[in-house]
């Protein structure tokens, strides 16, 4: 289990200054890992602290050695595994612009309403959705409207933080 | 103290005053001129606190020789450079820092602040291209931000692992005037590293220690970085256990080479004892060092029936690449001062018997006498020239440097150092060209004492333009060469993975040292023939000032012992004739 090559997300505590994300990425591509999703925000306006959310792929060990040299840059304070399956909500934002008309058009409305997807844009021929959640429905989402005309997606990329009292 | 207005470029000066600095290598340029002219104002000055600036004439060598200064003496070494090309120069040096935990602090100037990003003169992108080969790097933006950030950068080289920082200051900040903040005032914001290891962790490990029946201790480079009370810690923690001790190649003095308890180095050139040592060993005490792959070999085939301890003050060591059970996070002396209370007031005990026939196993390995070498009377071995360069300077505090290659680990292997910092090396970037600027960077932090680069006739003109600098500040600097005409360490890749086809191995060309030393100004000494060996050394080192020794040794000879690559530390070569080696595809993969 230790080996299994899983999605990890990683939750990165940063002072918020210039470069820090290209120290971030720097690291991980100039140690060989790679990275599927990055979301980055400050989220203490005082203290100028900001939060990166890198999701990789890799084993349990090795995103363990990745937290390790992600700590000892200057500038991060703490990096934790916030994994889905270990202890972490993952959540993403999905923008989903369909190009339909006729019957596929209304399957794609009636798919959005079972996964809560909002239309905050519309034409006679086109959707937009905006969708919120896991990483998974989304993809699921996405898949579905394929064959009712998809035409262009945009994601966020994963947040994700830890469950219960748990804080980073 | 008062915050006081100054200039950027006084900032800089009072910054160096403030953290102690009062020597720094640099070489000038148009983005620096602020700088260097308040440089010359303060020495021209009656102050007593000008810092001493020492002109190179490449900025390789400003880094290397600050690498020299910062090795030789524990304390920060200072470079100062231009923008661009002076940035690039110095990015090989910063590298070599960082690889071997080095504090060094690079100021460099950079274009005026308007201009940056517009590809103006002599810009480049600094804080970009030294961001993966620094510790942490910044560019200042505001005047009021320099002094804040000049006293990080100090604190940040100097502490936790030491490691090379760059601050790189546009133009018109240097000519700017702000606020001034004294470094006592200034804390950084989150970074602390942890000194003090879990003391349950430590006991847990003394346990191991107490109970251990074939023991080593495995010792690097972060002894001699945690200073002389690591040092002397280390010692008397060994002769307390009577364990057997090897060292990584830059741990080398930390504890005396001529020692009994003392197997020599270890790792790919180390010697038999060392590394059978660590193949069969129950208990492995790794204290500052990081399992790299000179010293691990085969990783999966790595001391395999040992638990080992690893003392570390860099949590991303632990378990990088070898898994250990008993990890202890801390810096190597405040660790070993709470071993050695805690293993006297708990009175744990070693098992005698048990270490006593393992250093007759160990003493059956010694017989191997794996650094032997048999010297004609023809031509001179590499190892009776070092052998003979140790014997005549060995009761001099004699302070040695080295390029990189054979005459490196031939140094290594040879020449015993019976304190720390007297062996300067560059290990982890192994940068051919670091021992001449470095020596002069130890030169002058010691300028009393005798300094030597032993040097390959390959590595000494990748750096010899210092020979100037070295001429200049009257730096008495030897450089010793072991002149095989070949790239050593490559020629003898080439002749056991590559068939002995020696593709661009052979040094054509060279030019004549003698010569060479004396355009330079400095005395030139070529020895060819074994007798006129200990003559030629007595002259070198009674010459006052830089002296070229070409010493031309065997052409053929190659280091041993030696673990090829992909194998495991059972497998080392000896060097004898009749052994033949095989080496898989995977390990010609390996370097």
């Amino acid at each position: 289990m230790q080996n299994e090559i899983l999605k990890q997300t990683v939750s990165v505590l940063v002072d918020n200054e210039p470069g820090v994300l290209a120290r971030v990425i720097g690291l991980i591509s100039g140690r060989g890992y790679n990275i599927d999703s990055l979301t980055v925000a400050e989220v203490d306006a005082e203290k100028h602290i900001s939060r990166i959310t890198i999701v990789t792929p890799g084993s349990e060990e090795t995103v363990n050695k990745l937290i390790a040299q992600l700590e000892k840059l200057i500038p991060v304070s703490r990096a934790v595994n916030v994994t889905f399956e270990k202890k972490g909500i993952e959540r993403e934002m999905a923008l989903v612009k369909i190009l339909a008309t006729g019957e596929k058009r209304v399957e794609s409305m009636r798919l959005s309403e079972v996964f809560r997807a909002k239309i905050i844009d519309t034409t006679h021929d086109s959707f937009v959705f905006e969708l919120n959640g896991s990483p998974r429905k989304i993809d699921a989402f996405i898949d579905l409207m394929k064959p009712l005309g998809l035409s262009e997606v945009s994601r966020t990329g994963v947040v994700a933080i830890a469950r219960g009292t748990e804080k980073m | 103290m008062v915050n006081i207005q100054l200039t950027g470029a006084e900032m800089v000066l009072k910054a160096f005053e403030d953290h102690g600095v009062d020597t720094i290598f640099g070489y000038p340029g148009g983005a620096v001129l602020p700088i260097y002219d308040e440089l010359a104002k303060s020495s021209s000055s009656t102050n007593n606190n000008a810092v001493r600036h020492f002109l190179v004439r490449h900025e390789q060598g400003a880094s290397h020789a600050a690498e020299g200064y910062a090795r030789s003496t524990g304390k920060v070494g200072v470079l100062l450079v231009t923008s661009g090309p002076g940035v690039t120069n110095a990015v090989t040096g910063l590298t070599d820092a960082l690889m071997d935990s080095i504090p060094l602090v690079c100021i460099s100037g950079q274009v005026p602040s308007h201009l940056i990003g517009t590809d103006a003169f002599q810009e480049c992108d600094s804080v970009g291209i030294t961001r993966p080969c620094t510790k942490h790097n910044w560019l200042v933006k505001d005047i009021n931000d320099l002094s804040r950030i000049l006293h990080e950068a100090f604190y940040v080289a100097a502490n936790g692992r030491p490691g090379p920082v760059l601050v790189d200051i546009p133009k018109d900040i240097q000519f700017q005037t702000g606020t001034y903040i004294g470094p006592e005032t200034i804390k950084h914001k989150s970074y602390r590293p942890k000194l003090k290891a879990n003391i349950d962790t430590i006991d847990e490990a003394l346990q191991l220690i107490a109970n251990a029946e074939k023991p080593i201790f495995y010792t690097g480079g972060g002894v001699i970085n945690s200073g002389n009370a690591a040092v002397q810690l280390l010692r008397e923690f060994v002769r307390l256990t009577d364990f057997p001790i090897t060292s990584t190649l830059q741990g080398l003095g930390a504890f005396p080479g001529d020692d009994a308890q003392f197997l020599g180095m270890l790792g790919m050139h180390g010697t038999y004892e060392a590394n059978m040592a660590m193949n069969q060993c129950d208990v492995m005490i790794n204290i500052g060092a990081r399992f790299d792959d000179r010293i691990t070999g085969k990783v999966d085939e790595f001391s395999p029936n040992s638990k080992k301890i690893h003392v570390d003050i860099d949590p991303s060591s632990i378990n990088k690449t070898v898994n250990v059970d008993i990890p202890i996070l801390g810096d190597v002396a405040h660790v070993l001062e709470d071993a050695i209370k805690l293993w006297k007031t708990k009175v744990y005990k070693t098992n005698k018997s048990a270490v006593k026939e393992w250093w007759k196993i160990i003493e059956n390995w010694k017989k191997v006498d794996s650094l032997k070498f048999t010297q004609d009377k023809k031509t001179i071995k590499p190892q009776y020239a070092i052998q003979r360069l140790y014997e005549l300077t060995k009761d001099l505090d004699t302070y040695v440097t080295t390029e990189v290659g054979q005459h490196q680990m031939w140094a290594a292997q040879h020449y015993k150092f019976k304190k720390p910092n007297r062996w300067i090396t560059s290990g982890g970037l192994g940068t051919m060209g670091f021992g001449f600027p470095a020596a002069i960077g130890v030169q002058v932090a010691h300028p009393e004492k005798l300094v030597i680069d032993i040097a390959g006739e390959a590595s000494i003109l990748m750096c010899i333009q210092e020979m100037s600098t070295a001429i200049q500040h009257k730096l008495p600097v030897k450089i010793f060469i072991i002149n095989n005409q070949y790239m050593g360490m490559v020629r003898q890749w080439q002749e056991l993975l590559h068939d002995k086809r020696y593709s661009h191995s052979y040094t054509e060309s060279l030019p004549d040292f003698v010569k060479l030393a004396d355009a330079y100004g400095a005395k030139g000494i070529r020895v060819e023939k074994p007798e006129e060996l200990d003559k030629g050394i007595k002259e070198m080192i009674n010459y006052d000032g830089p002296v070229i020794f070409d010493c031309v040794v065997d052409q053929n000879e190659n280091v041993y012992p030696m673990i090829p690559s992909g194998k495991s530390h059972s497998e080392m070569l000896l060097g004898d004739e009749s052994e033949k080696t095989e080496i898989s595809d995977e390990g010609k993969n390996l370097i």
